[in-house]
Protein backbone atom coordinates (compact mmCIF):
# COMPACT_ATOMS: atom_id res chain seq x y z
CA UNK A 1 0.00 0.00 0.00
CA UNK A 2 2.50 2.36 1.06
CA UNK A 3 4.46 0.96 -2.28
CA UNK A 4 1.87 2.30 -4.31
CA UNK A 5 1.30 5.76 -2.26
CA UNK A 6 4.47 6.52 -3.15
CA UNK A 7 4.70 5.51 -6.81
CA UNK A 8 1.46 7.46 -7.00
CA UNK A 9 3.18 10.17 -5.70
CA UNK A 10 5.88 10.15 -8.30
CA UNK A 11 4.07 9.38 -11.07
CA UNK A 12 1.50 13.07 -10.44
CA UNK A 13 4.49 14.57 -8.69
CA UNK A 14 6.31 14.05 -12.03
CA UNK A 15 3.21 14.85 -14.35
CA UNK A 16 2.63 18.13 -12.26
CA UNK A 17 6.28 19.25 -12.24
CA UNK A 18 6.39 18.85 -16.04
CA UNK A 19 3.18 20.51 -16.94
CA UNK A 20 4.03 23.43 -14.80
CA UNK A 21 7.55 23.70 -16.26
CA UNK A 22 6.46 23.73 -19.82
CA UNK A 23 4.28 26.53 -19.09
CA UNK A 24 6.58 28.43 -17.19
CA UNK A 25 9.28 28.13 -20.42
CA UNK A 26 6.59 30.16 -22.04
CA UNK A 27 7.82 32.94 -19.68
CA UNK A 28 11.12 32.27 -19.69
CA UNK A 29 11.74 31.99 -23.12
CA UNK A 30 10.02 35.35 -24.29
CA UNK A 31 11.97 37.13 -21.11
CA UNK A 32 15.40 35.46 -22.11
CA UNK A 33 14.65 36.25 -25.76
CA UNK A 34 13.64 39.78 -24.50
CA UNK A 35 16.80 41.03 -22.51
CA UNK A 36 19.00 39.00 -25.59
CA UNK A 37 17.19 41.51 -27.72
CA UNK A 38 17.68 44.37 -25.55
CA UNK A 39 14.05 44.42 -24.11
CA UNK A 40 12.41 43.09 -21.34
CA UNK A 41 9.92 40.88 -22.11
CA UNK A 42 6.45 40.28 -20.48
CA UNK A 43 7.02 42.07 -16.64
CA UNK A 44 3.71 43.18 -16.15
CA UNK A 45 1.97 40.19 -15.22
CA UNK A 46 2.82 39.77 -11.43
CA UNK A 47 6.01 39.86 -10.06
CA UNK A 48 8.60 40.10 -12.89
CA UNK A 49 5.87 38.58 -15.44
CA UNK A 50 5.74 35.02 -14.04
CA UNK A 51 2.14 34.87 -14.39
CA UNK A 52 2.21 35.66 -18.12
CA UNK A 53 1.45 32.13 -18.62
CA UNK A 54 -1.66 32.16 -16.84
CA UNK A 55 -2.89 34.92 -18.84
CA UNK A 56 -2.04 33.35 -21.72
CA UNK A 57 -3.61 29.79 -20.71
CA UNK A 58 -6.20 31.79 -19.89
CA UNK A 59 -6.86 33.54 -23.38
CA UNK A 60 -5.94 30.56 -25.20
CA UNK A 61 -8.76 28.40 -23.02
CA UNK A 62 -11.14 31.01 -23.79
CA UNK A 63 -10.59 31.07 -27.47
CA UNK A 64 -12.98 29.55 -30.00
CA UNK A 65 -12.23 25.71 -30.64
CA UNK A 66 -11.71 25.94 -34.11
CA UNK A 67 -11.66 23.15 -37.13
CA UNK A 68 -11.50 24.10 -40.31
CA UNK A 69 -14.14 22.51 -42.60
CA UNK A 70 -11.91 21.14 -45.04
CA UNK A 71 -9.68 19.34 -42.29
CA UNK A 72 -9.85 15.26 -41.75
CA UNK A 73 -11.68 16.07 -38.39
CA UNK A 74 -10.80 12.94 -35.91
CA UNK A 75 -7.24 13.04 -36.98
CA UNK A 76 -7.05 16.73 -36.86
CA UNK A 77 -7.98 16.67 -33.22
CA UNK A 78 -5.75 13.75 -32.28
CA UNK A 79 -2.31 15.09 -33.80
CA UNK A 80 -1.77 17.91 -30.51
CA UNK A 81 -1.99 15.04 -27.85
CA UNK A 82 -0.05 12.79 -29.79
CA UNK A 83 3.01 14.67 -29.29
CA UNK A 84 2.41 15.54 -25.69
CA UNK A 85 1.32 11.85 -24.43
CA UNK A 86 4.75 10.86 -26.29
CA UNK A 87 7.12 13.04 -24.97
CA UNK A 88 5.29 12.71 -21.15
CA UNK A 89 5.71 9.11 -21.62
CA UNK A 90 9.28 9.43 -22.18
CA UNK A 91 9.67 11.15 -18.82
CA UNK A 92 8.37 8.05 -17.24
CA UNK A 93 12.52 7.12 -17.95
CA UNK A 94 14.00 9.95 -16.70
CA UNK A 95 15.55 9.47 -13.06
CA UNK A 96 15.79 12.77 -11.43
CA UNK A 97 16.86 11.50 -8.37
CA UNK A 98 18.55 7.86 -7.01
CA UNK A 99 14.77 7.66 -5.53
CA UNK A 100 13.06 9.38 -7.70
CA UNK A 101 11.63 7.85 -11.40
CA UNK A 102 8.83 7.15 -12.39
CA UNK A 103 10.08 3.72 -13.94
CA UNK A 104 13.25 2.14 -13.50
CA UNK A 105 13.25 0.54 -17.43
CA UNK A 106 16.80 -1.65 -17.99
CA UNK A 107 16.00 -0.52 -21.89
CA UNK A 108 15.63 3.37 -20.67
CA UNK A 109 17.24 4.81 -23.57
CA UNK A 110 16.05 2.33 -26.32
CA UNK A 111 12.47 3.56 -24.92
CA UNK A 112 13.00 6.93 -25.07
CA UNK A 113 14.22 7.13 -28.70
CA UNK A 114 11.24 5.15 -29.64
CA UNK A 115 8.82 7.62 -27.81
CA UNK A 116 10.64 10.26 -29.78
CA UNK A 117 10.15 8.81 -32.85
CA UNK A 118 6.38 8.54 -32.47
CA UNK A 119 6.29 11.91 -31.76
CA UNK A 120 6.79 12.70 -35.79
CA UNK A 121 2.73 10.96 -36.36
CA UNK A 122 2.01 14.17 -34.12
CA UNK A 123 3.28 16.85 -36.69
CA UNK A 124 2.99 14.31 -40.33
CA UNK A 125 -0.57 13.57 -38.91
CA UNK A 126 -1.43 17.13 -37.89
CA UNK A 127 0.10 18.68 -41.26
CA UNK A 128 -1.62 16.30 -43.28
CA UNK A 129 -4.95 16.55 -41.79
CA UNK A 130 -5.12 19.99 -41.95
CA UNK A 131 -5.85 20.00 -45.45
CA UNK A 132 -3.14 22.95 -46.14
CA UNK A 133 -0.41 23.06 -48.27
CA UNK A 134 1.60 24.84 -46.17
CA UNK A 135 0.62 22.68 -43.58
CA UNK A 136 1.28 19.81 -45.82
CA UNK A 137 5.09 20.99 -46.63
CA UNK A 138 5.50 21.84 -42.83
CA UNK A 139 4.74 18.01 -42.12
CA UNK A 140 6.85 16.23 -44.71
CA UNK A 141 9.75 19.05 -44.16
CA UNK A 142 9.25 17.52 -40.38
CA UNK A 143 9.06 13.53 -41.62
CA UNK A 144 12.09 13.76 -43.29
CA UNK A 145 13.89 15.62 -40.83
CA UNK A 146 13.01 13.71 -37.59
CA UNK A 147 13.40 10.58 -39.67
CA UNK A 148 17.03 11.89 -40.70
CA UNK A 149 18.37 13.17 -37.33
CA UNK A 150 16.74 10.36 -35.20
CA UNK A 151 19.08 7.97 -37.26
CA UNK A 152 22.76 9.73 -35.35
CA UNK A 153 20.88 10.66 -32.38
CA UNK A 154 20.12 6.66 -31.62
CA UNK A 155 24.32 6.53 -32.81
CA UNK A 156 25.68 9.33 -30.99
CA UNK A 157 24.51 7.62 -27.86
CA UNK A 158 25.66 4.43 -28.04
CA UNK A 159 28.96 5.46 -26.91
CA UNK A 160 27.82 6.44 -23.54
CA UNK A 161 25.83 3.23 -24.00
CA UNK A 162 29.08 1.27 -24.54
CA UNK A 163 31.05 3.06 -21.72
CA UNK A 164 28.34 2.50 -18.98
CA UNK A 165 27.67 -1.23 -20.47
CA UNK A 166 24.15 -0.43 -19.64
CA UNK A 167 20.85 1.61 -21.45
CA UNK A 168 19.08 2.08 -17.90
CA UNK A 169 19.86 5.51 -17.67
CA UNK A 170 20.22 4.93 -13.30
CA UNK A 171 23.10 2.93 -14.10
CA UNK A 172 24.29 5.48 -16.78
CA UNK A 173 24.39 8.41 -14.20
CA UNK A 174 26.07 5.94 -11.67
CA UNK A 175 28.59 5.18 -13.81
CA UNK A 176 29.42 8.56 -14.45
CA UNK A 177 30.70 8.68 -10.55
CA UNK A 178 34.02 9.10 -11.48
CA UNK A 179 33.68 11.32 -15.08
CA UNK A 180 31.45 12.42 -16.23
CA UNK A 181 31.10 11.54 -20.01
CA UNK A 182 31.07 14.68 -21.39
CA UNK A 183 34.64 14.78 -21.54
CA UNK A 184 35.09 11.15 -23.47
CA UNK A 185 32.39 11.53 -25.06
CA UNK A 186 32.24 15.07 -25.94
CA UNK A 187 31.92 14.45 -29.94
CA UNK A 188 28.87 12.18 -28.83
CA UNK A 189 27.44 15.14 -26.95
CA UNK A 190 27.30 17.54 -29.77
CA UNK A 191 25.88 15.38 -32.01
CA UNK A 192 23.31 14.42 -29.89
CA UNK A 193 22.96 17.85 -29.05
CA UNK A 194 22.15 18.81 -32.19
CA UNK A 195 20.06 15.66 -33.16
CA UNK A 196 18.36 16.91 -30.34
CA UNK A 197 17.42 20.46 -31.26
CA UNK A 198 16.15 19.29 -34.99
CA UNK A 199 14.02 16.46 -33.04
CA UNK A 200 12.06 19.16 -30.86
CA UNK A 201 11.91 21.26 -34.40
CA UNK A 202 13.26 24.37 -32.48
CA UNK A 203 15.16 27.03 -33.80
CA UNK A 204 17.79 26.87 -36.18
CA UNK A 205 16.53 23.82 -37.33
CA UNK A 206 12.17 25.02 -37.07
CA UNK A 207 11.88 24.21 -40.92
CA UNK A 208 8.52 22.63 -40.24
CA UNK A 209 7.53 25.69 -39.05
CA UNK A 210 9.60 28.47 -40.85
CA UNK A 211 7.24 31.37 -40.52
CA UNK A 212 9.12 32.90 -43.33
CA UNK A 213 8.23 30.45 -45.60
CA UNK A 214 5.01 28.56 -44.39
CA UNK A 215 2.65 30.58 -42.52
CA UNK A 216 3.28 28.49 -39.92
CA UNK A 217 4.37 25.54 -41.21
CA UNK A 218 2.45 21.94 -39.99
CA UNK A 219 0.67 24.27 -37.28
CA UNK A 220 -1.11 26.68 -39.26
CA UNK A 221 -4.52 25.75 -39.28
CA UNK A 222 -4.60 25.31 -35.41
CA UNK A 223 -5.80 27.38 -33.11
CA UNK A 224 -6.74 27.99 -29.32
CA UNK A 225 -6.24 24.86 -26.93
CA UNK A 226 -5.09 22.64 -30.07
CA UNK A 227 -2.29 24.97 -30.89
CA UNK A 228 -1.73 25.48 -27.52
CA UNK A 229 -0.91 21.36 -26.78
CA UNK A 230 1.35 21.84 -30.26
CA UNK A 231 2.99 24.63 -28.23
CA UNK A 232 3.09 22.77 -24.53
CA UNK A 233 4.66 19.75 -26.33
CA UNK A 234 7.80 21.66 -28.22
CA UNK A 235 8.42 23.47 -24.52
CA UNK A 236 8.07 19.01 -22.86
CA UNK A 237 10.55 18.53 -25.90
CA UNK A 238 13.34 20.70 -24.62
CA UNK A 239 12.83 19.75 -21.41
CA UNK A 240 13.39 16.31 -22.39
CA UNK A 241 16.11 16.97 -24.24
CA UNK A 242 17.60 19.23 -22.06
CA UNK A 243 17.10 16.22 -19.01
CA UNK A 244 18.38 13.48 -21.08
CA UNK A 245 22.33 15.69 -21.76
CA UNK A 246 22.36 15.95 -18.33
CA UNK A 247 21.85 12.41 -17.75
CA UNK A 248 23.68 11.11 -20.10
CA UNK A 249 26.48 13.48 -20.23
CA UNK A 250 26.11 15.86 -17.54
CA UNK A 251 25.96 13.02 -14.67
CA UNK A 252 22.29 13.59 -13.77
CA UNK A 253 21.80 14.36 -10.49
CA UNK A 254 25.46 14.42 -9.43
CA UNK A 255 26.84 16.93 -7.75
CA UNK A 256 28.58 18.19 -4.67
CA UNK A 257 26.91 19.95 -1.66
CA UNK A 258 23.84 20.28 -3.01
CA UNK A 259 21.33 18.02 -2.73
CA UNK A 260 20.83 15.80 -6.18
CA UNK A 261 17.37 17.04 -6.92
CA UNK A 262 18.61 20.59 -7.53
CA UNK A 263 21.81 19.31 -9.17
CA UNK A 264 19.30 17.86 -11.70
CA UNK A 265 17.54 20.53 -12.32
CA UNK A 266 20.29 23.35 -12.53
CA UNK A 267 21.71 21.32 -15.11
CA UNK A 268 18.63 21.14 -16.94
CA UNK A 269 17.81 24.65 -17.29
CA UNK A 270 21.33 25.51 -18.51
CA UNK A 271 20.54 23.50 -21.29
CA UNK A 272 17.73 25.15 -21.61
CA UNK A 273 18.64 28.39 -21.62
CA UNK A 274 21.37 27.53 -24.21
CA UNK A 275 18.15 25.94 -26.24
CA UNK A 276 16.93 29.88 -26.42
CA UNK A 277 19.86 31.17 -26.50
CA UNK A 278 20.10 29.22 -29.87
CA UNK A 279 16.92 30.04 -30.92
CA UNK A 280 18.03 34.18 -29.87
CA UNK A 281 21.24 33.84 -31.83
CA UNK A 282 21.08 31.84 -35.15
CA UNK A 283 18.89 32.50 -38.49
CA UNK A 284 17.56 29.10 -39.85
CA UNK A 285 19.37 26.98 -42.69
CA UNK A 286 18.33 26.17 -45.99
CA UNK A 287 16.42 22.81 -45.79
CA UNK A 288 18.76 20.85 -48.57
CA UNK A 289 21.62 22.57 -46.06
CA UNK A 290 19.94 21.13 -42.64
CA UNK A 291 19.76 17.42 -44.63
CA UNK A 292 23.22 17.70 -45.94
CA UNK A 293 24.72 18.46 -42.35
CA UNK A 294 23.03 15.59 -41.40
CA UNK A 295 23.53 12.99 -43.47
CA UNK A 296 27.17 13.96 -44.62
CA UNK A 297 28.53 15.47 -41.88
CA UNK A 298 26.78 14.47 -38.43
CA UNK A 299 26.13 10.57 -39.55
CA UNK A 300 29.87 9.85 -40.40
CA UNK A 301 31.00 12.14 -37.16
CA UNK A 302 28.51 9.42 -34.70
CA UNK A 303 29.86 6.77 -36.48
CA UNK A 304 33.40 7.50 -35.91
CA UNK A 305 32.33 8.55 -32.32
CA UNK A 306 31.14 4.36 -32.07
CA UNK A 307 34.02 3.28 -33.63
CA UNK A 308 36.80 5.14 -31.68
CA UNK A 309 34.91 4.71 -28.57
CA UNK A 310 34.96 0.85 -29.07
CA UNK A 311 38.56 0.59 -30.40
CA UNK A 312 39.41 2.57 -27.04
CA UNK A 313 37.35 0.41 -24.80
CA UNK A 314 39.40 -2.73 -26.40
CA UNK A 315 42.65 -1.38 -26.02
CA UNK A 316 41.88 -1.04 -22.48
CA UNK A 317 40.50 -4.46 -21.73
CA UNK B 1 31.61 26.91 -36.61
CA UNK B 2 32.94 29.44 -35.26
CA UNK B 3 30.97 31.95 -36.26
CA UNK B 4 28.01 30.08 -34.55
CA UNK B 5 30.31 30.07 -31.24
CA UNK B 6 30.81 33.90 -31.72
CA UNK B 7 26.85 35.00 -32.56
CA UNK B 8 25.88 32.98 -29.48
CA UNK B 9 28.39 34.78 -27.42
CA UNK B 10 27.46 38.29 -29.00
CA UNK B 11 24.25 38.00 -28.14
CA UNK B 12 24.71 36.23 -24.56
CA UNK B 13 26.54 39.35 -23.65
CA UNK B 14 23.62 41.38 -24.26
CA UNK B 15 21.81 40.10 -21.90
CA UNK B 16 23.82 42.70 -19.51
CA UNK B 17 22.88 45.85 -22.15
CA UNK B 18 20.72 48.47 -21.67
CA UNK B 19 17.89 47.76 -22.86
CA UNK B 20 16.19 50.27 -24.82
CA UNK B 21 12.46 49.98 -23.89
CA UNK B 22 11.03 52.90 -22.66
CA UNK B 23 8.76 51.46 -19.42
CA UNK B 24 5.62 53.47 -20.31
CA UNK B 25 2.96 53.94 -18.14
CA UNK B 26 5.75 54.56 -15.20
CA UNK B 27 8.11 56.70 -17.91
CA UNK B 28 6.22 58.86 -20.31
CA UNK B 29 8.54 59.39 -23.49
CA UNK B 30 9.06 62.73 -25.11
CA UNK B 31 5.88 63.97 -27.16
CA UNK B 32 6.78 66.33 -29.84
CA UNK B 33 4.50 69.87 -29.63
CA UNK B 34 3.26 69.20 -32.87
CA UNK B 35 1.94 65.65 -32.38
CA UNK B 36 -1.21 64.52 -33.73
CA UNK B 37 -3.00 62.99 -30.95
CA UNK B 38 -6.80 63.60 -29.01
CA UNK B 39 -8.81 66.82 -31.33
CA UNK B 40 -10.01 69.29 -29.35
CA UNK B 41 -12.22 72.32 -30.67
CA UNK B 42 -10.82 75.83 -29.26
CA UNK B 43 -12.35 79.12 -28.24
CA UNK B 44 -11.45 82.56 -29.03
CA UNK B 45 -9.61 84.60 -26.44
CA UNK B 46 -13.13 85.87 -25.24
CA UNK B 47 -14.51 83.02 -24.63
CA UNK B 48 -16.79 82.48 -27.72
CA UNK B 49 -17.07 79.55 -29.68
CA UNK B 50 -14.07 79.36 -32.86
CA UNK B 51 -15.85 76.65 -34.94
CA UNK B 52 -17.94 78.47 -37.11
CA UNK B 53 -19.86 75.11 -38.65
CA UNK B 54 -18.66 75.29 -41.89
CA UNK B 55 -18.01 71.93 -42.63
CA UNK B 56 -14.66 71.58 -44.13
CA UNK B 57 -12.80 69.78 -41.64
CA UNK B 58 -15.86 67.00 -41.89
CA UNK B 59 -14.93 67.33 -45.71
CA UNK B 60 -11.20 66.90 -45.50
CA UNK B 61 -11.31 64.38 -43.53
CA UNK B 62 -10.60 60.97 -45.26
CA UNK B 63 -12.72 58.74 -43.46
CA UNK B 64 -15.39 60.53 -42.70
CA UNK B 65 -15.34 60.30 -39.12
CA UNK B 66 -16.11 63.81 -38.18
CA UNK B 67 -19.96 65.00 -38.14
CA UNK B 68 -21.72 68.56 -37.28
CA UNK B 69 -24.60 70.37 -37.66
CA UNK B 70 -24.82 74.31 -38.43
CA UNK B 71 -26.70 76.43 -36.74
CA UNK B 72 -26.46 80.21 -35.95
CA UNK B 73 -27.06 82.72 -33.01
CA UNK B 74 -28.60 85.64 -32.20
CA UNK B 75 -25.52 87.84 -32.83
CA UNK B 76 -25.45 86.03 -36.08
CA UNK B 77 -22.41 83.84 -35.07
CA UNK B 78 -22.66 80.14 -36.99
CA UNK B 79 -22.09 77.59 -34.54
CA UNK B 80 -21.65 73.68 -34.27
CA UNK B 81 -25.16 72.68 -33.14
CA UNK B 82 -23.94 69.46 -32.35
CA UNK B 83 -19.88 68.15 -33.40
CA UNK B 84 -19.46 64.73 -33.22
CA UNK B 85 -15.73 62.87 -33.73
CA UNK B 86 -15.79 59.13 -34.04
CA UNK B 87 -12.24 57.89 -32.51
CA UNK B 88 -12.64 54.40 -33.43
CA UNK B 89 -12.45 55.60 -36.98
CA UNK B 90 -9.85 58.67 -36.75
CA UNK B 91 -6.44 58.08 -38.57
CA UNK B 92 -5.02 61.11 -36.85
CA UNK B 93 -3.98 62.71 -40.40
CA UNK B 94 -4.50 66.22 -38.84
CA UNK B 95 -6.37 67.06 -42.45
CA UNK B 96 -9.24 68.96 -40.41
CA UNK B 97 -7.15 70.82 -38.60
CA UNK B 98 -5.17 71.87 -42.09
CA UNK B 99 -8.71 72.57 -43.18
CA UNK B 100 -10.38 74.63 -40.74
CA UNK B 101 -10.49 78.25 -41.49
CA UNK B 102 -10.62 79.52 -38.02
CA UNK B 103 -8.50 77.48 -35.93
CA UNK B 104 -10.79 75.54 -34.23
CA UNK B 105 -10.04 72.00 -33.96
CA UNK B 106 -6.39 71.18 -33.25
CA UNK B 107 -4.90 68.14 -32.61
CA UNK B 108 -3.57 67.39 -29.22
CA UNK B 109 -0.51 65.46 -27.70
CA UNK B 110 -2.37 63.37 -25.95
CA UNK B 111 -2.86 60.13 -26.86
CA UNK B 112 -4.28 58.10 -23.84
CA UNK B 113 -7.80 57.65 -24.85
CA UNK B 114 -8.18 53.87 -24.55
CA UNK B 115 -11.98 52.32 -23.56
CA UNK B 116 -13.28 49.60 -22.74
CA UNK B 117 -16.38 50.30 -24.71
CA UNK B 118 -16.01 51.53 -28.29
CA UNK B 119 -19.13 53.41 -27.81
CA UNK B 120 -16.91 55.41 -25.16
CA UNK B 121 -14.86 56.53 -28.31
CA UNK B 122 -17.48 59.08 -30.04
CA UNK B 123 -16.84 62.18 -28.85
CA UNK B 124 -19.38 65.21 -28.58
CA UNK B 125 -19.12 68.76 -28.64
CA UNK B 126 -19.06 68.72 -24.78
CA UNK B 127 -16.17 66.02 -24.82
CA UNK B 128 -14.20 67.98 -27.46
CA UNK B 129 -14.78 71.99 -26.40
CA UNK B 130 -11.97 73.07 -24.04
CA UNK B 131 -12.13 76.47 -22.40
CA UNK B 132 -8.96 77.73 -24.01
CA UNK B 133 -7.60 78.87 -27.28
CA UNK B 134 -5.67 75.85 -27.86
CA UNK B 135 -2.34 76.55 -30.19
CA UNK B 136 -3.32 80.18 -31.24
CA UNK B 137 -3.47 81.95 -28.33
CA UNK B 138 -4.26 85.54 -29.49
CA UNK B 139 -6.18 84.57 -32.68
CA UNK B 140 -10.22 86.08 -32.28
CA UNK B 141 -11.90 85.16 -36.01
CA UNK B 142 -14.70 87.40 -36.26
CA UNK B 143 -12.15 90.21 -35.04
CA UNK B 144 -9.92 89.44 -38.38
CA UNK B 145 -12.67 88.21 -40.67
CA UNK B 146 -14.83 90.86 -43.10
CA UNK B 147 -17.97 88.54 -41.58
CA UNK B 148 -20.72 91.08 -40.18
CA UNK B 149 -21.88 89.89 -36.79
CA UNK B 150 -24.05 91.99 -34.43
CA UNK B 151 -21.81 94.30 -32.34
CA UNK B 152 -19.71 94.56 -35.30
CA UNK B 153 -20.31 95.45 -38.60
CA UNK B 154 -18.22 95.64 -42.11
CA UNK B 155 -15.05 97.22 -42.03
CA UNK B 156 -14.90 97.22 -38.06
CA UNK B 157 -12.12 94.29 -37.91
CA UNK B 158 -8.54 94.97 -37.28
CA UNK B 159 -6.42 96.23 -40.01
CA UNK B 160 -9.77 96.62 -41.84
CA UNK B 161 -10.43 99.44 -43.51
CA UNK B 162 -14.12 101.56 -43.89
CA UNK B 163 -15.98 99.50 -46.55
CA UNK B 164 -15.72 101.63 -49.93
CA UNK B 165 -18.60 103.54 -51.84
CA UNK B 166 -19.42 101.75 -55.11
CA UNK B 167 -21.23 104.38 -56.23
CA UNK B 168 -19.51 107.22 -55.54
CA UNK B 169 -17.03 108.97 -58.52
CA UNK B 170 -14.12 109.81 -56.00
CA UNK B 171 -10.55 107.70 -56.18
S1 LIG C 1 -7.39 63.74 -37.92
FE1 LIG C 1 -7.90 63.06 -39.97
S2 LIG C 1 -9.20 61.29 -39.62
FE2 LIG C 1 -9.13 62.36 -37.67
S3 LIG C 1 -10.90 63.70 -37.73
FE3 LIG C 1 -9.19 64.88 -38.54
S4 LIG C 1 -9.31 64.59 -40.75
FE4 LIG C 1 -10.57 63.00 -39.82
S1 LIG D 1 -13.91 72.92 -36.89
FE1 LIG D 1 -13.14 74.39 -38.34
S2 LIG D 1 -13.35 73.37 -40.33
FE2 LIG D 1 -14.60 72.24 -38.87
S3 LIG D 1 -16.61 73.13 -39.09
FE3 LIG D 1 -15.64 74.20 -37.42
S4 LIG D 1 -14.71 75.96 -38.38
FE4 LIG D 1 -15.19 74.56 -40.02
Amino acid sequence: MNETLKYLLIVFGVLGVMMSIAAGLIWVERRLLGLWQDRYGPNRVGPMGVLQPLADVIKILAKEDWVPPFADKPVFMLAPAIIVITVLLSFAVVPFTPGIAVANLNIGLLYFLAMSSLGVYSVALGGWSSGNKYALIGALRASAQMISYEVFMGLSIMGVVMLSGSFNLHEIVEAQKRLWFIVPQFLGFVVFFIAGVAETHRLPFDLPEAESELVAGFHSEYSGMKFGLFFVGEYLGITLISMLITTLFFGGWLGPVLPPVVWFFIKTFFFIGFFILLRAALPRPRYDQLIRTGWKLMLPLALLNIVVTGGVILAAR
Amino acid sequence: MISILKALWTVFVHLFKRKVTVLYPEEKPYIPPRWRGRIILARDPDGGERCVACHLCAIACPVDCISLQATEDEYGRRYPEFFRINFSRCIFCGYCEEACPTYAIQLTTDFEMSEYNRRNLVYEKEDLLISGTGKYPGYNFYKVAGLSIKGKDKGEAENELPPVDVKGLMP
